[in-house]
């Protein structure tokens, strides 16, 4: 298994890193930080589950 | 003893009567539990809370596991491999969901309307959370805490705390990663999530209240000044939403 898994992940070397003025980071936690980003986004974008029924039902309610 | 005697009225001194009726006024069982939400509360944007919470549970429970089975258990057996990873990867997706978290709220300004202590126990539980991950991974006994110890005892050192969080020091790492820190921030969850329900969940902006106190504004500043130059009374600027 870790046989495998290494041969997916060659981690036998140094960690590659974005460097720009001051800032220093890993690869690994720029992948991160947007993947953050893009859920972030996703989540105020996406339309969740029921919201619109809920709302129609919320304004009938009130009418 | 009859039973049809009624019960001796509680004494207002007793101090179990005064606490209990300040925590039923701060928070009455259907503010603590209740059957509802605000309609704007079916957003995904409002998930990362619980999702934080969910995270949180999982990384108490394994981390309970492995500190009884020690790490020789975490180290050679499969099953401690399996939870020993389960811990690691519920610590990266509690604070993956707890920033996502705290960039909505912060968009949201969820200090608004009295929920200030709301925003700051929710601000302080992320900065306790962050000195209660590095402990766990100086206390993973092996080359990788090695290398982690002797990278962040130089940071720990220079802002003056080394003392008392010696990271080079094992049995120390491991109290404060077992109990002290995590303590800290289950309480700190614990006070944020009963000032969510006594405040409530904070509601979007609203773009209407924001026209009207443009408009209001905007009224003020073109209205004429009186001729005796005195100013006019500060006009309400519409609701803050």
């Amino acid at each position: 298994m870790s046989v495998l898994a290494s041969a997916v992940f060659n981690l036998n070397h140094p960690a590659h890193t974005v460097d720009w003025e001051f800032i220093h980071l890993s690869v690994a936690n720029v992948v991160v930080i947007g993947l953050m980003l893009i859920v972030f986004l996703l989540a105020i974008l996406l339309p969740f589950p029921g919201a619109a029924r809920r709302a129609a039902a919320r304004r009938g309610e009130g009418s | 003893m009859s039973a049809a005697s009624p019960p001796t009225a509680p004494s207002s001194k007793s101090w179990t009567v005064r606490t209990r009726e300040r925590v039923v006024e701060a928070l009455p069982p259907e503010k603590l539990l209740p059957d509802g939400q605000p309609t704007y509360v079916a957003s995904w944007i409002y998930v990362f809370g619980v999702a934080s919470i969910a995270a949180l549970i999982v990384i108490v429970a394994s981390g309970s596991i492995l500190a009884l089975k020690g790490p020789a258990w975490w180290h050679y057996t499969g099953v401690g491999h399996f939870f020993n990873s389960i811990h690691l990867w519920g610590v990266e997706l509690f604070f993956f969901v707890m920033v996502v978290h705290l960039w909505g709220k912060f968009w949201m300004a969820a200090w608004r309307g009295g929920r200030a202590r709301v925003w700051i126990t929710g601000a302080i539980t992320f900065l306790v959370a962050v000195p209660t991950a590095l402990p766990g991974y100086v206390s993973q006994q092996n080359f990788d805490a090695q290398w982690i110890a002797t990278q962040a005892k130089d940071g720990i050192n220079a802002v003056g705390v080394g003392a008392f969080f010696n990271v080079t020091n094992f049995g120390q790492m491991y109290s404060w990663h077992v109990l002290l820190l995590p303590v800290a921030v289950v309480l700190l969850v614990g006070a944020h999530v009963l000032l969510v329900r006594r405040h409530g969940v904070v509601p979007p902006f609203t773009i209407d209240d924001r026209k009207a106190a443009l408009a209001s504004s905007s009224a003020a500043a073109a209205s004429p000044a009186p001729p005796d130059g005195s100013s006019s009374p500060p006009t309400s600027t519409g609701t803050r939403s």
